[in-house]
């Protein structure tokens, strides 16, 4: 009995250990968006997102702090944490989500590799699930993956008063460029 | 024992699977782990750098120019006639420029008396959570007032100096949560000529305020000057001077600000709003009035890594 007991937790223990040799971790990773409307371009830029990938599930996480985000005027700013994102409220917004064709991979190799990532994406209190394209490249002990996908404004509970309609699209496209290193305990 | 066997079997699977269950959530929680804690600054405690007649904590971001009308009207209580008090106006025209992060100046010219005036304003403290924590936020105010107005008796000895006033503010404010934020400040005016040996010419006074968000674009906000009793005893214009109180909303469109209000002040310096306000809010003696902010990024932050 006791060396089963001793068994289990030594499987498990190895498992863990397993799971966390296999992850990889990025800081001040870059998401921006880009809205285009005939009457104003309107880019922001955050360099602070955090995420992390393991390689062996494919799953990945990400979180992003929406106050980190950084306009060329001010007031844009202020109006999208004050009133398009209530940032207050909803501080981050998260994915969490998985590599579909993470077992085709070999990412021992350096090179660029196609990915298929769906998952939950949660801006302020609305979570949908969307599939993505995009890249991972391996280069030497890092990982650097890159995507961009459209987010329909009205799809996550932000509403854009008539008045400003004409100045903000209604679908902006985001991009997302990290850069992964092996995460050390 | 096989049942044994089978039941710890069973104990593993149920610890792996849910294991394999979480692993979305356990990356999540090990990226929320390795977060280091920021200093999180609050931002747009008030949409507009004045609450209302007077002035709130924000200043206009770094680079950027406001240009601010001011209107404020005659008494309503002129009735139709004078269609509640539009047909009188009195205004202010002025700019204010964000320098830095923290330190803005203003100027600005208003008919009523012919004034011009003149400010530095100081972010000394910014409210913040994380790892930097400060409960409020703190801005020095610092004006100067010049009345340009012909002096009423031109034949006696005038000076200069008398047509000068200095404010002094402190403006401490909290934003609670989204939709409230609260203001004190305490204020010293001082007047270089007042009109008898009776009344100080330092005058005291703390002034209290805030605002509700009732929409993300709509707040409806307060603003009081209680003045310490006993320091003003001349009446002004033929009446008693009292506390200044402004009822008003803030209207945010794109670049703009309105605030419209009604106030029984009606200057829209601090040296009349605070020292020679008279009309009573019981007896109806109150003044409409407006300011419109709009605001152009003179300096683009370019951000861009």
């Amino acid at each position: 009995m006791m060396k089963k007991v001793f068994f289990c937790t030594a499987v498990m223990l190895l498992l863990l250990n397993h799971v966390v040799a296999q992850k990889y971790i990025a800081r001040n990773g870059y998401i921006g968006f880009f809205s285009a409307t005939p009457m104003e371009n309107i880019e922001a830029h955050n360099y602070q997102a955090s995420s992390v990938l393991d390689v062996e599930s494919g799953e990945m996480v990400y979180s992003v702090l929406i106050k980190g985000f950084e306009f060329e005027k001010a007031l844009m700013q202020e109006h999208f944490n004050e009133k398009y994102l209530e940032s207050d409220k909803y501080p981050k917004s998260t994915f969490k989500g998985k590599i579909l064709n993470i077992d085709e991979l070999d990412l021992s190799k350096d090179g660029i590799y196609d990915v298929e990532v769906e998952g939950d994406l949660t801006i302020k209190d609305v979570t949908k699930h969307i599939k993505v394209m995009g890249t991972l490249q391996r280069k030497g002990d890092r990982i650097i993956a890159k995507t961009k996908f459209p987010v329909r404004v009205a799809d996550y509970n932000i509403h854009i008063p008539a008045m400003v309609k004409d100045n903000i699209a209604e679908v902006v496209d985001v991009e997302v460029k990290v850069e992964y290193k092996p995460y050390k305990k | 024992m096989k049942a044994q066997i089978r039941k710890n079997l069973c104990l593993v699977v149920l610890v792996l699977s849910s294991l394999l269950l979480h692993a979305q959530d356990n990356l999540m929680s090990l990226l929320e782990e390795s977060e280091e804690p920021d200093t999180e600054y609050t931002i747009a405690t008030f949409k507009s750098t004045r609450l209302m007649s007077g002035q709130s904590v924000e200043i206009p971001a770094a680079g950027v120019l406001q240009y601010v009308i001011n209107h404020r009207f005659a008494r309503i209580t002129g009735g139709f006639y004078n269609i509640f008090g539009l047909d009188n106006a009195t205004m202010r025209m002025g700019f204010d420029y964000g320098i830095s992060k923290r330190l803005a100046v203003g100027v600005g010219r208003s008919s009523f008396e012919k004034t011009y005036d003149g400010y530095l304003k100081y972010k000394l403290l910014r409210q913040s959570k994380g790892a930097g924590n400060m409960p409020i936020t703190v801005t020095g105010f610092a004006g100067m007032a010049i009345k340009t107005i012909a002096w009423p008796e031109p034949d006696r000895p005038n000076y200069f100096s008398s047509r000068l006033y200095y404010t002094f503010q402190l403006l401490i404010a909290r934003k609670f949560n989204s939709d409230l934020s609260l203001q004190l400040m305490p204020t010293l005016v001082h007047r270089n000529l007042v009109a008898t040996r009776a009344d100080a010419n330092d005058v005291f006074a703390l002034g209290m305020g805030g605002r509700y968000k009732l929409t993300g674009s709509l707040s409806v906000n307060v603003e009081y000057y209680y003045l310490i009793p006993g320091q003003i005893v001349s009446p002004v214009y033929g009446e008693k001077v009292r506390n200044s109180l402004t009822l008003g909303v803030d209207i945010e469109t794109g670049g703009h600000v309105f605030q419209l209000m009604l106030s029984n002040s009606r200057g829209m310096s601090e040296k009349v709003f605070i020292t020679e306000t008279t009309g009573s809010w019981l007896s109806t003696n109150i003044h409409f009035g407006f300011n419109i902010n709009r605001v152009f990024t003179i300096i683009d932050k370019h951000n861009k890594k």
